[in-house]
């Protein structure tokens, strides 16, 4: 079998050399020469190309986005109320914090690019053909998963461009008819977004969508290994006949190169341009102009052309008939012929769909350009951004203290109740503002359980539990009781 | 062209260099420590970034004004002012409210009480009749000036550091350990 380490030289020849070093001990323990073996011995017909590179580079760039998505899941919290403060707090104030997010976000846009440039190198080379239907199919869930990763993650950060572009994005789903308005509604967790919807997204993003990626990913390159590696366009896609190179070391220097290229490139990109950051979520600007991510313009604009009773046609029909054509494409295309001047109609198909969505997303760009109410709103929001990223990072007040300071404190009696509450160091246990510690239960919200009359009774005569926690008696002059009652019950 | 697998015993000899073989381990060290090193390097980022917290201070305690210097000197008795302490915890921060007193020491000079008793931290009221501070949770008995008169506290009340800027008296919030004789900043 072809790309099976297992029957190479290394076992049928002479049996590995019995060493007495720490990496023949490990070698004979865990058998990682054998596996190394197999993973770099694997033959290529008609030898290393730089065509090739592309599988690797996504996998380079799948481990950094993983990686760095872990670390900012050190400081991210996944909520309406806190998403943006913790994105902020990571963009404008932890070390190395702006760097690692610019790259895990534009490692989603790089991720995008080599993912289209490793599909047309499979597809212009027919790699596709010969026993590879099942690797085709894998790969194309995984388009699908990376493109999904995209959307999920774009919600994240929770700043008007990703509040409003989501928007966008959830209600284009339902035009689909029929279950459409269900699917929005499941993912949006509710009608509206909010932040259950960051829950759900973050979820998918962090756990699940990873979960299938990792999966399909280790049965991707299996599979590939199983079918083996197609080899230039002139190769016959069954039975290989040209001259194979082992992928080690010739094309393991060539798909370095990229990984290096791909390291120095978002690298610098990051250091010098780092993503922004734009103010926080508001749902209630009407003005604000929702613009995708430059890899979702295409359908974006795709969808600005179906409206009313044809948009069944552009919405789920074309795109249905798509998806199932591109999935297809192994069991419909069976020629053995490889070389794509052999192969127009397939040729003509792919620069149809890659000239409409190149075309699209420029379409999109032209419109805005020459809309002067949209690039005068666009231009602003920018501006909006920039003003924002200026500001320094404002932590978040916390909720018991916002609790303690909007007390309303209008009437003049509970004012003077507050002096004595904290005077008389009843924050000393029941916290400040009435918000409670572990010594003594919360005293905000009483008013609901205990009239004033009702307080000024439970001040004179304790209950069990209130002596059992240890509350000193309340000694003060009815004036003061009833100032302090008075600021008890303010306490909301 | 490079031919066969890197276990090949039987090394060919390249007309022009050493032999394939160890030509190929040469180059798998190479690749092996050009990737440690570049490795080394991405994850700099990575700790600097893990590490955040620990080499940054997280709370920080700002000065909080008290009042103009010279309407402060004539008081008599020590005054109770309430003063927001921010404490920053992260991304967010909490303010919580502090009391202290103002009030003249031994010598006459102005100086701020912490009113956390330093015995068991309840807050200490000024008792205007008695012209004391008495602590209403196990009755430790202060002078106007802090001096321990009396009652379980160890030590009397404590002093917070001050400062004086346009005529401004400036003091900065501290919590002291409770329970031992000698004032001890924590935290």
């Amino acid at each position: 079998m072809r790309g099976n380490a297992f029957d190479n030289k290394g076992e049928s020849g002479p049996s590995p050399r019995r060493g007495s070093g720490l990496w023949d001990w490990l070698n004979r323990r865990t058998g990682l020469d054998d596996l190394l073996r197999s993973a770099l011995d694997e033959p290529i017909p008609g030898g290393a190309r730089f065509a090739y590179i592309f599988g690797s580079g996504l996998l380079f760039i799948f481990i950094s986005q993983v990686i760095t998505g872990i670390f900012l899941a050190l400081y991210y919290v996944p909520s309406a109320d806190h998403a943006h403060t913790t994105v902020a707090y990571i963009t404008k104030t932890v070390t190395a914090g702006s760097f690692l997010r610019s790259l895990h976000a534009y490692g989603a846009s790089a991720m995008v690019v080599v993912l289209f440039l490793h599909l047309s190198q499979t597809y212009i080379y027919g790699s596709y053909k010969g026993r590879r239907e099942i690797l085709w199919l894998s790969g194309c869930v995984l388009l699908s998963m990376v493109l999904a990763m995209a959307f999920t993650g774009y919600l994240l950060p929770w700043d008007q461009r990703a509040y409003f572009a989501t928007a966008v994005g959830t209600n284009a789903v339902s035009e689909v008819p029929v279950i459409g308005e269900y699917i929005k509604r499941l993912m949006r967790g509710g009608t509206e977004m909010g932040t259950l919807t960051i829950s759900r997204f973050f979820v998918a993003h962090v756990f699940f969508i990873p979960a299938c990626i990792f999966a399909l990913v280790a049965s991707h390159i299996f599979l590939f290994r199983k079918a083996g590696a197609a080899g230039p366009m002139e190769e016959d896609p069954y039975n290989p006949k040209e001259e194979a190179e082992l992928f080690y070391p010739r094309q393991v220097l060539m798909d370095l190169s990229l990984t290096a290229l791909l390291i120095a490139g978002l690298g610098l990109l990051c250091f010098f341009v780092p993503m922004q950051l734009g103010p926080p979520a508001n749902p209630a600007d009407a003005q604000y102009v929702p613009r995708p991510e430059w890899y979702y313009l295409p359908i974006f604009q795709w969808l600005k052309y179906w409206h009313g009773s044809i948009a069944i046609v552009g919405v789920l029909v074309i795109p249905t008939l798509l998806v199932l054509a591109v999935l297809a494409l192994p069991f419909l295309d069976r020629s053995v012929e490889r070389r794509p001047w052999k192969r127009p109609i397939a040729m003509a198909a792919y620069s149809i769909v890659v000239f409409s969505l190149v075309g699209l997303g420029l379409r999109s760009r032209y419109l805005d350009r020459h809309d002067p109410g949209v690039t005068l709103q666009l231009a602003k929001q920018q501006a909006e951004e920039d003003a924002y990223m200026r500001k320094p990072f404002e932590p978040e007040l916390s909720s018991a203290s916002l609790a303690a300071a909007n007390v309303t404190l209008s009437d003049p009696l509970a004012a003077k109740g507050k002096t004595i509450f904290e005077g008389r160091s009843c924050s000393a246990c029941h916290g400040d503002g009435g918000v409670g510690t572990a010594a003594a239960p919360a005293l905000v919200g009483i008013s609901a359980k205990f009239s004033p009359d009702q307080l000024a009774a439970l001040f004179k005569h304790f209950t069990p539990k209130m002596k059992a926690g240890g509350m000193p008696a309340i000694d003060l002059p009815p004036d003061d009781l009833k100032a302090l009652i008075a600021y008890v019950e303010s306490l909301k | 062209m490079f031919r066969g697998g890197f276990t090949t015993h039987d090394p060919q000899v390249s007309p022009t260099g050493p032999p394939v073989e160890s030509r190929r381990s040469f180059l798998g060290v190479l690749l092996g420590l050009g990737s440690f090193f570049v490795g080394a390097l991405l994850a700099v980022p990575l700790v600097r970034f893990a590490l955040f917290p620990l080499l940054r201070r997280t709370t920080e305690t700002k000065n909080s004004p008290l009042g103009e210097l010279n309407e402060l000197s004539s008081l008599t008795e020590p005054v109770m002012h309430t003063i927001q302490m921010e404490q920053v915890d992260g991304w967010r921060k909490a303010i919580s409210e502090k009391v202290v007193y103002v009030t003249k020491d031994s010598q006459g000079q102005l100086c701020v009480l912490s009113a956390i008793c330093p015995h068991l931290g309840c807050t200490i009221p000024w008792d205007g009749d008695k012209k004391q501070f008495v602590c209403p949770c196990h009755d430790s008995v202060f002078a106007a000036d802090g001096a321990r008169i009396s009652g379980p506290s160890l030590r009397g009340m404590d002093t917070l550091e001050t400062s004086v800027q346009d005529g401004q008296l400036l003091v900065r919030f501290q919590y002291f350990r409770q329970l031992v004789s000698d004032k001890e900043v924590i935290g």
